[in-house]
């Protein structure tokens, strides 16, 4: 594979002094080396401080997935609350400004901190795992990533457990939401909340498009990488380009209520503009929600099906037009807003053309199914499941992109019916299923499989018996967001079923939590690999040591496990020998494209300048809600501080003496 | 089937110029902060078309500070370069100076940018376009802030001798916000300054 890594005297000379280039070695690892030494250079110091400082991906990334799980729950329960409301007809149990609240929190609840950090927690743990790499690009701002989303989940969630919670609904239309409609705080919360956590998208996002362009393993080029990277490195790249444009409305409302702009004023400025700026970030925030757990169908499904996934390069490529094509669509939410007929058709066209690229991905999985030998398991049957909840909801999702259906539509239960089958179906349900196929990596046992069949079927009939009559309640004419209705509607039967669907359904999700909880404790062991999954993290222990990989493993196709029972060629991926990089917490970088080794990656250690800093930028928000501006000042000062200990340069690059021993 | 892997070679550790992971992050920010500058002209385009040109203030935005004040601000940018080329090729003088003349340039067009504030006859609060005057200037004026504390953080780890010929990733990096930020004054002044002059 390669020459033995000589040492060669001269490199010690002054070309590896004055810039610390260095041929690393390759080495076979074995047991006794180089892991212990790697662990060591690796490893978090134990307690408190180590616990805040920490940059370890995949402890960051168990942290994105807990707490987005007990946002999940938190927006469950404030689901079950309003199904609790309307159940019956005229019944009284909330309140109206209550049940407003219960219904913006749901929204903002499962959207924004739900729904986009789960996934992040999923990709932090998994990416460089599956790149084949010892963290992440830049591992202190995943740290700051995962340290803001917490916080802006604080800030939003302060207001409304003291009846302050935003009240107009997650799209937070003006002029609900202006100041002379809405004069309490409720809505800037909102605002500043959700710029505050803007943040944390925004860094998370450059972290995972650096890390797919620059840490992969050797070999690993572009058209080797497991697809959920795909998935998140467009979400990702898509959020780059459109989370500015939420954070800006939310921004210029902010100051159209605290220092009276006329931003969004029918008089002066325009309410409209506040619907554009929403959507043309809300909707790439859909695909961005759904593309990283497409992705981890993709990639999981075929470890079912035992055989890799049918057209990987027509779903690549079908993910990324989604999403470019995603930017073109936004005005389909405003379709009965008055815009003139061009724009409406122009964005109704895109809007069906868009099924295109999505069914590409339907059919691949389809296909999977259909030419493999499937093996039905808990996880195959949430990715399985998810497909028919993909085509229901892409269904009803053309139906509404058609303007005189949308015009019909709009503003009834037929459109909460199809946001909640795109996003449970193509969020909730593969992020379950990814769960039990994952657990055993995040921590070394496996789900309770018998318990894990009760969980799918309990989740999957409560889920359609919840949603789907929502449908005909929409064609019946019920509107959203009202929180009671008159009896003889002929909506109460339907909402009974609706509401004992969301019961069953979640108690569904019980099960899933109870399943973890026993199998936490009692989960019989995980060996390395025990789907006998094709990609580069079943490789390693479960779960992974610090430092992932002993040596930095070289990989000569997309399925580096299965190359020996595929057969597709003579070349073998080396996952035992490879790359020694052990002066310090080091991995390698690689070009963008074909993946050659051209740097070697000095990874920061633990650092408490993230969570320092998003502590900084916590007090320069919640200051701002009530115009404290010294406390503002200090917050500033403290994120300066964080700042520049963050980039304060290392002045020994790599110049570490050469140890004889391994050199 | 992408080629052999090539080994046996030496790699730079940490960052060699471009060849960085800082390098990418910063295109990364880039991107984003031009996305937000974008939305936010936008913000201003969408309006101005409703409002017609009566909407304009009367007379229109004189170029009397804001065209030398851009000639400032890309003077500041050719000393930023020309301190990166100082220390490429060692001259650490030079990076001292051209980061110095680039923080006076930029602190420079600071001032000029509120004597120009000052000057308005409109508020934040008076009207639409006060509001996106205001507010995209001053978005504006809070990334030169950043970027002037940038350059001084850069100069003083210049000073202390932290960075030589072939390692000053700081330098490029901080180089590349300023030219950033200077590009999008272009785009600033050209929405504001120069457009209203095309429909007279």
């Amino acid at each position: 594979m390669s020459r033995p890594g000589a040492t060669r005297p001269d490199q010690a000379g002054k070309e590896a002094t004055w810039e610390g280039a260095r041929d690393p070695r390759i080495v076979d690892a074995t047991a006794e080396f180089p892991g212990p030494r790697l662990k060591r250079i690796w490893e978090t110091k134990p307690g408190l401080l180590g616990w805040f400082a920490t940059v370890d991906h995949k402890e960051i990334g168990k942290r994105y997935i807990v707490t987005a799980f007990l946002m999940l729950i938190a927006g469950g329960l404030e689901a079950l609350a309003i199904r609790l409301q309307l159940s019956r007809a005229d019944q009284h149990l909330l309140t109206p400004e209550q049940y407003n609240q219960l219904f913006t929190m749901h929204g903002v609840t499962m959207i924004f901190l739900y729904a986009s950090p789960v996934l992040s927690g999923f990709s932090n743990f998994l990416w460089p795992l599956l790149l084949g790499s010892r963290d992440m690009a830049f591992p202190r701002l995943n740290a700051l990533s995962y340290w803001i989303y917490l916080a802006a989940g604080v800030f939003l969630y302060a207001g409304f457990v003291v009846g302050l919670g935003p009240d107009d609904g997650w799209f937070n239309y003006v002029p609900y939401a202006s100041k002379t409609f809405n004069p309490g705080v409720n809505i800037d919360i909102y605002a500043l909340g959700l710029i505050l956590l803007g943040i944390s998208t925004t860094v998370g996002s450059a972290n995972f498009v650096v890390s797919f362009l620059r840490t992969r393993a050797p070999g690993m080029s572009i058209n080797r990488v497991p697809i959920l990277t795909w998935g998140t490195l467009t979400a990702s790249a898509a959020n780059l380009l459109a989370v500015p444009s939420v954070s800006l409305a939310f921004f210029l409302l902010w100051m159209d209520r605290q220092f009276d702009t006329h931003f969004f004023d029918a008089s002066q400025g325009q309410p409209l503009l506040w619907q554009h700026l929403f959507w043309m970030f809300g909707h790439p925030w859909v695909y961005a929600i759904v593309l990283p757990a497409m992705g981890m169908v993709s990639d999981a499904l075929p470890t079912f099906c035992r055989r890799p996934l049918v057209g990987y390069t027509p779903v690549a490529l079908s993910t990324v037009a989604t999403m470019a094509l995603g930017f073109g669509v936004w005005v389909h939410h405003m379709f009965a807003t008055g815009l003139p007929t061009v724009a409406l058709s122009f964005f109704s066209g895109a809007s069906l053309i868009i099924t295109i690229p999505s069914a590409v991905a339907v059919f691949a999985w389809t296909a999977t199914i259909w030419t493999g030998r499937p093996v039905i398991r808990t996880p195959f049957l949430f990715f399985a499941s998810m497909i028919v909840l993909f085509v229901i909801g892409g269904v009803s999702g053309v139906m509404t992109g058609s303007v005189p259906v949308d015009w019909q539509l709009t503003d009834t239960y037929f459109v909460v019916a199809h946001i909640h089958y795109v996003l449970i179906g193509i969020n909730v349900f593969p992020v379950i299923g990814a769960a039990y196929y994952w657990f055993p990596k995040f921590t070394g046992r496996m789900l309770n499989e018998k318990l894990g069949q009760w969980n799918f079927w309990t989740m999957f009939v409560g889920f359609n018996l919840g949603f789907f009559p929502m449908h005909l309640l929409g064609l019946l004419g019920m509107p959203r967001r009202i929180y009671a209705y008159s009896a003889g509607m002929g909506w109460e039967t339907t909402n009974l079923i609706v509401t004992l669907g969301a019961f069953l359904f979640a108690f569904g999700v019980l099960l899933f939590l109870i399943n973890v909880a026993w199998s936490l404790r009692r989960g019989p062991a995980a060996a390395n690999d025990p789907w006998g999954g094709a990609t580069l993290e079943w490789a390693v222990a479960s779960p992974p040591p610090v430092y992932n990989f002993a040596v930095i493993p070289q990989v000569v196709s997309r399925h580096p496990l299965w190359e020996d029972s595929l057969a597709e060629g003579e070349a073998r991926s080396s996952l035992t020998r490879g790359l020694l990089l052990d002066r310090g917490r080091e991995t390698i970088g690689t070009t963008p494209l074909d993946g050659q080794p051209n740097l070697i990656l000095e990874m920061p250690g633990d650092s408490l300048s993230p969570v320092i800093l998003a502590a900084g930028l916590s007090l320069v928000f919640a200051a701002a809600l009530g115009h404290a501006w010294w406390l503002t000042g200090l917050g500033v000062l403290i994120c300066v501080a964080a700042l520049i200990t963050w980039f304060w340069p290392r002045r020994v690059h790599g110049d570490v003496p050469r140890e004889s021993a391994h050199g | 089937m992408a080629e052999a892997i090539r080994y046996g070679q030496d790699l730079p550790v940490g960052a060699r110029g471009r060849n960085s992971t800082g390098w990418w992050g910063l295109l990364c920010l880039i991107a984003t902060e031009g996305s937000l500058f974008a939305y936010l002209l936008f913000s201003y385009v969408y309006i101005a078309i409703q409002r017609g040109s009566a909407w304009l203030p009367d007379p229109h935005p004189s170029l009397k500070l804001a065209g030398p004040n851009t000639l400032i601000l890309l003077a500041s940018s050719v000393c930023v370069w020309w301190a990166e080329r100082g220390i490429k090729r060692n001259h650490r003088g030079q990076l001292l100076a051209g980061l110095a003349a680039a923080v006076i340039l930029g602190t420079a067009f600071l001032g000029i940018q509120v004597l120009e504030w000052s000057g308005k006859d409109f508020s934040l609060s008076s009207g639409s376009y006060g509001s996106l005057y205001f507010v995209i200037t001053g978005f504006h004026m809070a990334h030169v802030i950043v970027g002037i504390a940038i350059l001084l953080c850069v100069l003083g780890w210049s000073a202390t001798g932290a960075f030589t010929r072939r390692r000053h990733e700081p330098v490029t990096l901080g180089g590349l916000y300023w030219h950033f930020v200077d590009v999008v004054w272009l785009f600033v002044f050209s929405t504001f300054y120069l457009s209203p002059r095309l429909i007279g």
